[in-house]
This record gives structure tokens, C-alpha cells and sequence, in this order.
């Protein structure tokens, strides 16, 4: 396989953005990403747009093909990839084989999603249609309801608590304040989402034990990368961040199914081949963005990658260890808790992150010395998952 | 002014009882101070809504313009029976509400502005009204009514409000009543707030209402810097 070279960057602020269309939010972040690798007239051969749901909530399919259109990057290739929430993972991972394989040189990858089109329960209700439909739908359960009900037996098992839970979604919260481009910019505190006797009514039950703070916002936006082979990327005297690992795994679309529902083992195969690939082992990553749709996610997800072991996450979290300057910072991007999850849109969004931390262009939220980044996009309830090491050439 | 002809004009003004001061804590850790103003602070609050009635999303324009009308109303009597209450944080104001008695029983609640957004300032400025209407004021229903599909989320849906035929004031969509019965079982899951307010709190607060200035608010409402990224 080739090296595979992320040469350019670009995302748009995730938050509600009624005037964008959703090939509009594409565009501009697709726009951003060739000006970062100061593409020129070089062509793009190929694009590849992560996308849940553009058909239920845009009334809009083959954006791929709006979005080579409108910046009439003609003829090159166009596929929309779909993976549920990792849809934007999968399309990061077409680009990049696509690369490897020496078939392109230069690929586009962009994901977004326009979900504040459609109200809140309709909205639910698209994301709800990643699950199983005769064996989980039809019952009405929700990407939230699953995720509460894995909440409490992930916290029955190790002993964590609501207070562990807090410090997720206060370090991430406090982490997207450094972050302009962030959905939510807001300074939460322990006393005001927990502590408080009134705290109930800032934060109210969402699905118990996850409540309103313990679960990412409804964004739309936009993120994109462009990908090319290590030749392109000296020609164009970019930085190098190179992909230097992938995996991918799938597992049983029912979480009833499994032998163990707090056992993520897509989670756990997609970490170690993607580990594996690049050479290198979960304690050499210096940063990394996890898939914190709910903050029980980002402990579960940070011992099953490896980060920690089994029980000790929570405890990493409390003690700091994972914040901006901590021994090993997780989302200082804020995660999908405050940067926002518009599906289609995060695991790109992900990756982005890792290439302005590993260049050192992350502002405020700089991680120190970040050489190896990590990055985890979390599909169904873990049922497709990918994940990938970004590295910065010495 | 011909103070004859004004004292036609002018309706007549029912005793109301007062609404006592509270303080909510935020998810931010922040104070919202809660309290009643009387209509010798309505130029101020106009200075704050002004901005907002050109604010498509969400109908501000449609709630400031109203609000605007009501309260400039209420300070040259021209409305009966009118109350506000408003909410500041460190003297700053960020949210106003205003309602009036229909009757000596019956509330008419008019309108809820949030200038900061995302921490429920609304949604605990409206659930001040209700108490005024219920608890203080001794009322037995409020009628209600939305203008914008969030002030429909957040009281029709989460007070789970019971339908009314006729028309709210406001005219616009089915009316909507808050009852004591379903007050009373929202309360503990929707109203917030202690009192007494702490001294030092209290005094901030009506020291100055602080209003931030257009450009500001604009940007709380709309999140406008972050475009230029």
C-alpha cells in the first residue's frame, strides 16, 4: 500500500444553519479543504461524501454528485458513502484505499448532514432507523434509549457513577469553549448539571441515566479532507500527516445479540488494526478524537481502544488525565458533546481535528507535542466501527 | 396632557400581588436572578428589544414587535393589568416575560424573550410567570399560546397543556391553559428557584439592568461571528 497523505484540512462551525443547504455546507467545507492543501488547478480525481441520511432529512440523495457539480470538479468520481454516524469514517476509509491502491493520487472526502431541517422527534426518529427494524425499531427504541440502557449496565459493572459522566461532558464542554468551531459554547459546571438540588431542571432525564448533558446536540455542518499519495503531498509542500493506520469491524446489529452488550468488540477490532497497521501501540498516542454521541461512549470507547483498562476510564477522566493538558487528551475538539454530531459529518470532522493538532494549528485547544493522533467513529451502536492513526512525519 | 381625557384613556388597575425575587443556578454554575421591575424600567427593556424585532429565526421579530408594543403600552397605560418579570445575571439582562390578568382568575400570558440562549433562561422565565399567575397572583388557569415552534416544545409539550376553544388575545393558533392542577404537577420537574436572593445578588441586580449592546445581542441570538469562519 502507498502512503496515504491528508494534504488538506477544512470544516465549517457546526451549529443550526438554516440558510446553508446542505451541499452548500459540503461546498464551503470541501472549499476550505483544497485551499489548505493549495491545490491550484491540480484536478481531484475522485470524491467520496460521508452521509447518513440526506433523503429523510433534506429530501436530497446523490449529494455526491451536487457536490462535484457545484465546484465543478467535473469528471472527476463521485459516491456518497453511508455508515449510520460512521459514514463519514467510511468515506475517509474509500479515499483512502482508493489512494493506497495507486488508483488516484488525489481524493476529496467530505461529510456532512443537515439534521436541524426536521424537528427534534422527527429527527430521532431518522437516527432511530440505523437500528434493527423488526427486532429494535418496531419497539420504538432510540439511539438515546440504547444508550441509557448500556449506560446502566456499563455503570453497574464498573462502578461508575453520574459524577464520572459529568467530568466528560464538563472537560468537553470546557475543551469546545477553545473551539470556534464548536456547536456548543457554554462553560457547564458540576453544581449547575449535577450537584445542585435543582440541578434536574437544567438537565433533565433524557433516557435514565443519561440525561440533557450526557448527550451530543442535534448540529448540522460540514467537514472535509483532501487526500492524497505522498508524492502529491512534497509537490504541494503541505505538512505531512499521513494516515499511517485503519480498521474497521462490524458487529451483531442487535445489542441483545451479543454475549456481553457492554463488550464492544467492533470498537475494540477496528482499534487494534488500526494499531497494527501503523506500528505502534494505544500508550503512543499523543491525542485522540472519540465518538462521545453520549459520554458513557467516550469511557467505554477509551477502554476498549485500549487507552485504559476496564473500569478505569471513569477514574482517568476525574483525575484530569484526559483533559487538554493531561497525560492523554481526549477530545479537545469538545467531541460530538460540544463540537457537535451531524452524522455524516464526524468522522471526517474527527480527522480534521487530528491534522490541526498533529500540524500544531489547533489554537487555544494545542495538544503538546502531538506526533500519533487517534481517531474513532462509532457506527449503530457499535456496530460498524472505524478507526484511524494519524501520524505526523518526524 | 389633558388629565381628564387621559384619565379615560387610561384603564383601571386591579391590586396584584407582588412576585418575590428568586434565584436560579445555571448548568453554568451561574446566578439568574428572577424579578419583578415596574414599568419605570420598560425604556430600558425597550433599548434590549429593539434589536431583536428585525431577528427573523426563531420569530423574534414577530415576539420583540409584540413585546415591544405591550410593554411601551403598560408604560403609558395603555394596558390593564400588565406584569413583567425579568432575568439578569450579574446585573446583565438576559431574558424578559411579561403577562396580565384576564380576569381576577383567569391569566393571559403574553410573551417570553431570551437574549442568552441555550441555558433555559426562557424556559425558566416563562415558568416564572406560570407561578406568578398561580401561586402568587392566586389565579386559577393561564391561557397560552406560541408563536415560534420552540415556545410551542416548551410549554404546550413539556407542561403537556391542556387545548381551550376561543381565541388567546394574541389571536394566532389554538389557545393552550395552564391549569393549577397541571402547575402544581410540573412544578418540582420545571420550576426553579430560591429565595430569599442573597443580598449582594439582589443588590447587583437592581443596582443597574445592564443591557449588552446590539451587536451583542445579535450575536447571542444568531451566532453571527462564527460565519466568518
Amino acid at each position: 500500500m502507498r502512503p496515504v497523505v491528508v494534504s488538506g484540512a477544512g470544516m465549517i462551525p457546526f451549529e443550526r444553519r438554516d440558510e446553508d443547504s446542505l451541499v452548500d455546507m459540503l461546498a464551503a467545507a470541501s472549499l476550505h479543504a483544497m485551499d489548505d492543501a493549495r491545490l491550484g488547478d491540480r484536478p481531484v480525481e475522485a470524491v467520496y461524501v460521508g452521509n447518513m441520511a440526506s433523503g429523510l432529512f433534506n429530501h436530497q440523495v446523490s449529494v455526491a454528485s451536487s457536490l462535484v457539480d457545484r465546484l465543478n470538479l467535473l469528471p472527476a468520481a463521485a459516491d456518497r458513502v453511508e455508515n449510520g454516524p460512521a459514514s463519514g469514517g467510511s468515506a475517509i476509509k474509500n479515499g483512502l484505499l482508493a489512494i493506497a491502491s495507486g488508483y488516484y493520487d488525489v481524493v476529496l472526502v467530505a461529510g456532512g448532514e443537515k439534521m436541524r431541517e426536521v424537528i427534534g422527534p422527527r429527527s430521532t426518529d431518522i437516527v432511530a432507523a440505523m437500528t434493527h427494524p423488526e427486532a429494535e425499531y418496531i419497539y420504538g427504541v432510540t439511539l438515546p434509549a440504547m444508550a441509557g440502557m448500556f449506560a446502566r449496565l456499563y455503570m453497574d459493572k464498573y462502578g461508575i457513577t453520574r459524577e464520572h459522566l459529568a467530568h466528560v461532558s464538563i472537560k468537553n464542554q470546557q475543551n469546545g469553549l477553545l473551539n470556534p468551531y464548536a456547536h456548543i459554547q457554554m462553560n457547564i459546571t458540576m453544581e449547575g448539571i449535577l450537584t445542585h438540588p435543582q440541578s434536574h431542571i437544567n438537565n433533565p432525564v433524557v433516557a435514565d441515566p443519561l440525561h440533557l448533558y450526557d448527550c451530543c446536540p442535534v448540529s448540522d455542518g460540514a467537514a472535509a479532507v483532501l487526500l492524497t499519495s505522498l508524492d502529491v503531498a512534497q509537490e504541494l509542500k503541505v505538512p505531512i500527516v499521513e494516515i499511517a493506520g485503519f480498521g474497521q469491524a462490524t458487529d451483531t446489529q442487535t445489542l441483545q445479540e451479543r454475549s456481553d452488550p457492554t463488550d464492544l468488540k467492533a470498537v475494540s477490532l477496528a482499534a487494534q488494526n488500526a494499531f497494527a497497521m501503523a506500528g505502534i501501540q494505544p500508550e503512543d498516542i499523543n491525542v485522540a478524537e472519540l465518538h462521545d454521541a453520549f459520554t458513557i461512549l467516550e469511557i467505554a470507547e477509551s477502554e476498549h481502544v485500549g487507552f485504559f483498562e476496564k473500569g478505569e476510564a471513569a477514574k482517568a477522566v476525574k483525575n484530569g488525565e484526559t483533559r487538554i493538558d493531561g497525560k492523554l487528551p481526549i477530545n479537545p475538539s469538545g467531541g460530538l458533546k460540544a463540537r457537535g454530531h451531524p452524522v455524516g459529518a464526524t468522522g471526517v470532522a474527527q480527522v480534521v481535528e487530528l491534522v490541526w493538532q498533529l500540524r500544531g494549528e489547533a489554537g487555544e485547544r494545542q495538544v503538546k507535542d502531538a506526533a500519533n493522533g487517534f481517531s474513532l467513529n462509532f457506527g449503530g451502536f457499535g456496530n460498524n466501527v472505524l478507526a484511524f492513526v494519524l501520524r505526523r512525519e518526524a | 396632557m389633558d388629565l381628564e381625557l387621559e384619565a379615560y384613556l387610561r384603564p383601571p388597575e386591579a391590586e396584584m400581588a407582588p412576585y418575590p425575587a428568586k434565584v436560579i443556578t445555571l448548568a453554568t454554575g451561574g446566578k439568574l436572578v428572577v424579578r419583578q421591575v415596574d414599568r419605570e424600567v420598560v425604556p430600558t427593556l425597550l433599548e434590549a428589544i429593539k434589536p431583536t424585532i428585525e431577528v427573523e429565526r426563531d420569530y423574534y421579530d414577530i415576539v420583540g414587535v409584540r413585546l415591544y408594543g405591550e410593554l411601551l403600552g403598560w408604560y403609558r397605560h395603555r394596558v390593564r393589568d400588565e406584569f413583567c418579570i425579568i432575568g439578569q445575571i450579574d446585573g446583565l439582562l438576559v431574558g424578559i416575560v411579561n403577562s396580565r390578568m384576564l380576569t381576577p382568575l383567569i391569566g393571559m400570558s403574553l410573551h417570553t424573550l431570551a437574549i442568552e440562549r441555550g441555558l433555559r433562561i426562557g424556559a425558566h422565565l416563562f415558568a416564572a410567570k406560570m407561578e406568578h399567575h398561580i401561586e402568587y397572583l392566586n389565579q386559577d388557569e393561564v391561557l397560552i399560546t406560541a408563536e415560534s415552534p420552540i415556545g410551542f416544545r416548551r410549554w404546550m409539550i413539556e407542561y403537556g397543556l391542556q387545548k381551550r376553544d376561543g381565541q388567546h388575545e394574541l389571536g394566532g393558533a389554538t389557545p393552550y391553559a395552564l391549569t393549577r392542577e397541571l402547575y402544581f404537577a410540573n412544578k418540582d420537574r420545571l420550576v426553579a428557584g430560591e429565595r430569599p436572593v442573597p443580598a449582594e445578588l439582589m443588590e447587583v441586580a437592581e443596582r443597574e439592568i445592564i443591557i449588552a449592546s446590539e451587536e451583542d445581542i445579535l450575536e447571542k441570538i444568531l451566532g453571527a461571528k462564527r460565519r466568518m469562519l
